[in-house]
């Protein structure tokens, strides 16, 4: 014989990775270093702008270093090393996105006060990575204009959850007859004020401002 | 598809409150989920039952209440509820906003469990 009753729980099911990466904000916080993360889908040039992200910036004179996330392969960091920036793979396995234990793993070890900027490269993905905080202060997320501009209207989830749009690819949109403004627009729609840059990482088109923009936030760091 | 490993942590923690209550299985989970979760409710109802198996949870039923997305209007100085996650404009005015009160939601907010009869009686 047992009797059934209905006990009041509210616990929020992510919290153990929402106190985890407010901890790392905390600990990024206290060395003085920035720390961006990126999400797209499979393909849309975050490894690519990474790469040309180290290399300028380590010429501007920072220190920068990044985790890239990845399913199995080890290629991407492979691609990063050239930049001579540290580098260090986090392989999921079959995992879809990136957590902050993961993060928190992955950074053993590092002494985080002679760094500047870490770049965290979530997995190819736009629904799962926007459920978790891995305790960064700025998330960008890349359309690129091959993938169309209706992208933030199908994830507006992910759009939503991030700081900053970056258009990629802008060499192919007249090729593939990518509607900027369209594309403008759906991202205005799900996430109103949201700062969007366009892009080329193969002609260079659009890479000052955003250099500029990262490096601004770093700035505001130090200062505080 | 992040919703098993989700729907792991939500048995875990299930079976943690339902051990320290001295309960005999849960029943029910009653979770309050945002349209801006980034979880598919459908894919979480699947994965339950399999995060279920072997768990005082197994069988139990994962009762999801929907939670639409509400925002602050600056124009209307109030809040309201969107139409779509497609368009964060104020259903009354239009005016765009970003602003996000409710709609996030990840969050068990009541068990329904069964007690040992003999316990229920002590604790009576």
């Amino acid at each position: 014989m047992s009797t059934p009753r209905l006990v009041e729980v509210r616990q929020n099911v992510l919290k153990q990775n929402d106190l985890l990466a407010r901890s790392l904000r905390k600990r990024f916080a206290d060395s003085g270093l920035l720390v961006v993360s990126f999400v797209s889908t499979p393909g849309a040039g975050k490894t690519a702008l990474l790469e040309h992200t180290l290399s300028s910036l380590r010429e501007r004179g920072l220190q920068v270093a990044a985790l890239v996330g990845d399913l199995a392969t080890d290629n991407d960091a492979d691609r990063l090393a050239r930049s001579q920036a540290p580098v260090r793979q986090i392989t999921t396995g079959t995992v879809c996105h990136l957590d902050a234990t993961m993060v928190e793993k992955a950074l053993q070890d590092w002494s985080l006060e002679r760094l500047d900027i870490l770049f965290i490269e979530n997995v190819g993905n736009m629904v799962c990575p926007s459920s978790y905080d891995l305790g960064e202060n700025l998330r960008i997320v890349l359309l690129s204009t091959t993938e169309g501009e209706d992208k933030p209207l199908k994830y507006p989830t992910i759009f939503n959850t991030s700081d900053v749009a970056l258009i990629t690819k802008m060499d192919l949109a007249a090729v593939v007859e990518f509607d900027l403004e369209a594309a403008r627009t759906n991202i205005q729609h799900v996430r109103p004020g949201m700062k969007t840059l366009e892009v080329s990482v193969k002609t260079g088109a659009g890479i000052p401002d955003y250099l500029d923009l990262i490096v601004s936030h770093v700035t505001q760091k130090v200062s505080m | 598809m992040h919703e098993l490993s989700i729907a792991m942590s939500m048995v875990e923690m299930a079976t943690e409150e339902c051990l320290r209550l001295g309960a005999e299985r849960v029943n029910a989970l009653h979770l309050k989920l945002g349209l801006l979760s980034g979880v598919v409710k459908d894919a979480l109802l699947f994965s339950y039952e399999i995060a279920c198996d072997h768990t005082p949870l197994q069988g139990s039923r994962l009762l999801i209440e929907d939670v639409p997305v509400k925002v602050y209007c600056p124009n209307c100085n109030s809040e309201k509820t969107l139409d779509s996650i497609q368009l964060f404009a104020c259903p009354a005015c239009g005016a765009l906003t970003p602003e996000v009160i409710e709609g996030r939601e990840l969050l068990v907010v009541a068990m329904e469990i069964e007690e040992r009869q003999q316990d229920a009686e002590v604790i009576a």
